[in-house]
């Protein structure tokens, strides 16, 4: 167990390292900072003192190598464009990334695997044929699309609830919530099931279709024939078997929401990173688009650790690598 | 009274261009504590008519007429809630593949300890001692530490006595044992064997064994039924069934197991294949196989009759030969 968890780790700092290249390329290839940064009627004197401050006529490979080592520790630098540290603008956003992320996660597995289940339990139920075109529907339309017309329908015709930002947040000093006042909940359910609602169509179908896999196996057929009961067949001898793999698919989609919160937070005027990243985009501002790039794979990275980590607690074939079959 | 009672059960498939008959009216008895082998090639309903023993069949399929007794009370008819506390209880399933047949996920002994609490009511305490004690009774060494062990950390022939211990567990008087050893080692299907045969004598329990293995067979039980396309060619006790089979299809079948030593005799075989389920025949089913095939053969379908030890369905024995 520990071995695999210092190769994992191993294998995380690589990925990782390619990620920060991948984000240093970036500064060389989007143009050149020092016009957006110095009023338009700088001189050369202060372009040339500017570079230098910069240091960007240094060596690339200097350069590349004072990125990383500041990266490693979370500097990214000062944006262009607030002219603040990179790193506190990240720490501002990312509670409201985390929150919408958090709330939309647990909307979609709380949803996508009871429903999943049902309708692998019941598969030629009206219900279930119902939730399969639904579901169909949840995959295949965008999400921005569905965004909007939940805006349409819930802050424009009903106003029931506000079409964008956080509402009213508490600052914890380490953290802003906006769990714990009324406007900051309202706030969060539009962007939260717009961000759910693919995953959770995505869940449900998966586990639908492991879990009809798992019903046809032998094992299932023999604890029948040992008169298990239903309930206890399904939700334990057959549950625990489908989720193993959904388990996976779902550490995987954890980070595409963090990522693709994106659309999310741009629908909404949602304060979080991903909104911060298409400010920067439209500005330019590479730092905030290194250090966004290089955040999210980083947790994605930290995610798919965590879900290999949890795979072998869950899976006892690949826990007990060390024991081998033993007798006739 | 008899144990199980098959009569005249018909299993059909519908499909798309009409139904199927899988078993097509079969009727067997089977006394307590009694092994009755169920033979015959693959197709000929043997696996079927074990799972309709259970109420196991996979749907579509069904019983569509016949009664399955046990103890002389119906039990094809039950709502699942009954049927399912027949399963386990009062008839265990053994299945072929012992490398399939345990969940992954789960102890041997918590499925052991599941089973048992389901059935006789145990506290999880006590249901744990009787499973290391069955554990122990089917052979498996150090039973404690191995009832906290996953079924991929057990060899083939393990699993199959875990298996095994899973099916009597709840103490069934009936197992349905469907090839049971034909995903093992030869070396193993022996022990294998020996331990069910060992076990069910112990405990008075009757053994319905399909399988295609004559050897099998040979080595364990008390009379033997022979099936060909859905319907008993022949039924009799054990001895007089291998040794002097009536029915040609049987002696066809016995002719063609390939005895050590004889290495230059060319092996027996039944010439062309069982009929398929559709368009059945009028006559007896295996008369186009059948080397001593006379004319009504084709057209009259034999009823079984007294030959023997048992009973055999064909024109040569009886008054219409």
């Amino acid at each position: 167990m520990f071995a695999f968890l210092i190769r994992r780790i191993i294998q995380a700092a690589l990925v990782m390292l390619v990620v920060a290249s991948i984000a240093f390329l970036m500064f060389r290839f989007l143009g050149d900072p020092i016009s957006n940064l110095l009023p338009e009627d700088a001189t050369v004197q202060d372009r040339a003192e500017m570079r230098e401050k910069m240091g960007l006529n240094d060596p690339v490979l200097v350069q590349y190598g004072r990125f990383i080592v500041d990266a490693a520790q979370g500097d990214f630098g000062q944006s262009y464009r607030n002219n603040r540290p990179v790193s506190d603008l990240l720490a501002e956003r990312f509670p409201a990334t985390a929150e919408l992320v958090l709330v939309a996660a647990s909307l979609a597995l709380a949803l996508g695997i009871p429903l999943g289940i049902y309708t692998a339990l019941n598969p030629r139920g009206w219900l279930s044929q119902g939730l399969q075109v639904v579901s169909l529907l949840g995959i295949s339309v965008p999400t921005f699309v569905t965004g909007i017309l939940l805006i349409l329908v819930f802050s424009v015709t009903l106003g029931w609830l506000p079409s964008f930002g956080r509402g009213t947040v508490v600052d914890l000093g380490w953290w802003t919530t906006g769990f714990l006042t009324t406007s900051g909940l309202k706030a969060l359910i539009l962007p939260a099931i717009m961000l759910a609602l693919f995953q959770m169509t995505l869940i449900m179908r998966l586990v639908r279709a492991e879990m009809l896999e798992v019903l046809r196996a032998d094992y299932i057929k023999f604890a029948k024939a040992r008169g298990i009961p239903n309930r206890m067949l399904h939700f334990k001898y057959a549950l625990k078997n489908t989720l193993i793999p959904v388990m996976t698919i779902f550490g995987l989609q954890l980070g595409g929401l963090i990522a693709f919160a994106i659309i999310t937070e741009t629908v909404f005027q949602w304060p979080g990173m991903g909104f911060l990243f298409i400010q920067a985009v439209n500005f330019t501002d590479v730092p905030v688009m290194a250090a966004y790039l290089v955040l999210v794979s980083f947790i994605f990275v930290v995610i798919n650790t965590l879900v290999d980590l949890l795979y072998n607690v869950a899976d006892p074939r690949l826990r007990a690598e060390r024991t081998p079959a033993r007798g006739v | 009274m008899s144990l199980l009672e098959l009569d005249n059960i018909v299993v059909e498939f519908p499909t798309r261009r009409g139904p199927l008959e899988a078993v097509k009216g079969l009727s067997l008895d089977l006394d307590e504590g009694e092994i009755l082998g169920l033979v015959g090639e693959s197709g000929a309903g043997k696996s079927i008519t074990g799972a309709a023993i259970t109420g196991l069949i996979e749907p579509p399929g069904l019983i569509r007429s016949g009664e399955v007794r046990l103890r002389g009370a119906r039990i094809d008819n039950l709502p699942p809630e009954k049927m399912r506390r027949i399963r386990g209880k009062e008839i265990g399933a053994i299945f072929q593949d012992p490398l399939t047949s345990l969940n992954p996920v789960y102890t041997v002994g918590e499925q052991l300890i599941d089973t048992m609490r389901v059935h006789l009511g145990f506290d999880h305490k006590a249901a744990r001692q009787r499973a290391i004690d069955w554990l122990a009774e089917v052979g498996i060494p150090a039973p404690e530490a191995r009832l906290d062990q996953y079924p991929h950390q057990f060899s083939g022939g393990m699993r199959q006595r875990v298996v095994i211990a899973l099916a009597l567990c709840a103490e069934p008087k009936l197992i349905i044992a469907d090839e049971p050893t034909t995903a093992l080692d030869v070396s193993v299907q022996a022990q294998i064997l020996a331990l069910l045969k060992r076990l069910c004598r112990e405990n008075g329990t009757a053994v319905v064994l399909v399988t295609h293995d004559m050897g099998v067979i040979a080595e364990t039980a008390d009379r033997v039924a022979v099936m060909y396309a859905g319907r008993l060619v022949e039924i009799g006790d054990v001895k007089q069934v291998i040794e002097e089979p009536l029915h040609p299809y049987t002696r066809g079948l016995m002719a063609s197991i390939p005895q050590i030593g004889n290495r230059d005799r060319r092996l027996t075989q039944i010439e062309g294949a069982m009929p398929g389920l559709r368009n059945p025949a009028p006559g007896c089913a295996f008369a186009p196989r059948c080397p001593r095939a006379m004319e009504h053969c084709h057209s009259l379908r034999p009823a079984p009759q007294d030959a023997g030890t048992g009973q055999v369905a064909c024109h040569l024995y009886g008054e219409t030969a």
